[in-house]
């Protein structure tokens, strides 16, 4: 979904920049709540995971291809304001070295593939692990959920991006349609390679998993409490 | 903790697994244009898009520039972009990090192991 130069006009490729300067701004300043001296590593280790897995583009129909954008994938395994950060690293180095997405099309890029998907991504993953039992299937189960959502999601923040400030005129109903349904198909792709990412990771270092500390936090919280009340009579 | 998975374990395997991916999978990814190109395609506002300021850079378009093999050309431009993004973004896992020992997940730790 990397937007090139000359998609959209200048206001537009100037305000997305601010949303995107300001996102990874706050995403700056929140991420240390999410990255201790243990995963500190994790950030890097998914942004580089999303860059090569970024360059495996799946068949999506005729002649039509896509790839996984990584943003609720990122969500899960580091936290929100984290991805923001590896995602936003991803999509400049792509751009800047191999002229992939515009150089003026940056902060669009960001503000989609980098900031709405995460956001997406996250309230999906929090949702799902909230309201299903309290397991890790529940995190491999939103994981999934949040990728399969948060590409349609963006395809049509992009279209939002195009009425505003596309250089072209394209009827809006057929634009959604186009991109909805491509992205439909791209953001299934996407949470099949989420969900067994996630599951990988959950299967030997669940602590790694952000989305699924609270899990470990609590397990740890219900034997003591075991004890305490055979103790206590 | 998983003792067979220390971080350090976990961190080399799933950065050779990255560099995998990106070295030599990504040949056979598929070549056809993604969704939003397919949309400008059939809609007509791919005639749009303007030259890329970075179209001459020695990686652009995921190849590097001089090798003439193709799957040496991909695989070099995704080993170095895993590198590059690896310790930009690992740089800056550690540069935001909480500092200091973090109480909670060491004394989680002691409790798994």
């Amino acid at each position: 979904m990397h937007i090139p130069d000359g998609f959209l006009d200048a206001p537009t490729s100037v305000a997305a920049g601010a949303v995107a300067a300001v996102g990874v701004a706050v995403a700056l300043r929140k991420a240390g709540d999410e990255l201790d001296e243990k995963t500190a590593p994790m950030a890097g280790l998914v942004a580089a995971f999303i860059f090569a897995v970024q360059m495996l583009n799946f068949p999506v129909g005729a002649g039509t291809s896509g790839h996984l954008l990584g943003g609720a994938l990122a969500a899960v395994l580091v936290g929100p304001w984290t991805a923001i950060l590896c995602m936003s690293v991803v999509l400049l180095t792509q751009s800047l070295l191999f002229a992939d997405g515009g150089i003026t099309a940056l902060g669009s890029n960001i503000t989609l593939m980098g900031i709405v998907t995460v956001i997406v991504g996250w309230v999906v993953v929090k949702t799902v692990t909230r309201l299903a039992s309290n397991s890790t299937r529940a995190v491999v189960v939103g994981a999934f959920l949040a990728a399969l959502i948060s590409v349609p999601v963006a395809s049509v923040a992009f279209v939002g991006l195009y009425e505003v400030g596309g250089t072209a005129n394209i009827p809006l109903g057929s634009l959604i349609a186009a991109m909805v349904g491509w992205h439909v198909l791209i953001g299934l792709g996407e949470a099949v390679i989420t969900g067994l990412t996630v599951s990988s990771v959950l299967a030997v270092r669940p602590d790694l998993v952000y989305a699924a500390r609270h899990l470990l936090a609590q397990r740890d919280l219900t034997i003591r409490s075991t004890s305490a009340s055979e103790v206590t009579p | 903790m998983n003792p067979k998975f220390t971080t350090k374990t976990f961190a080399i395997i799933a950065v050779l697994v990255c560099l995998a991916l990106a070295g030599i999978v990504s040949y056979y990814a598929a070549g056809s244009p993604d969704g939003l190109n397919r949309v400008a395609i059939d809609k007509g506002f791919d005639k749009k898009e303007r030259d890329h300021a970075a179209k001459d850079s020695p990686l652009a378009g995921y190849g590097a520039k001089g090798v003439d093999n193709e799957r040496l050309s991909g695989g070099v431009a995704g080993v170095a972009g895993v590198l590059v993004v690896l310790v930009a973004a690992g740089g800056l896992g550690y540069v935001v990090r909480r500092k200091g020992h973090d109480e909670a997940s060491e004394d989680h730790e002691t409790t798994k192991a």
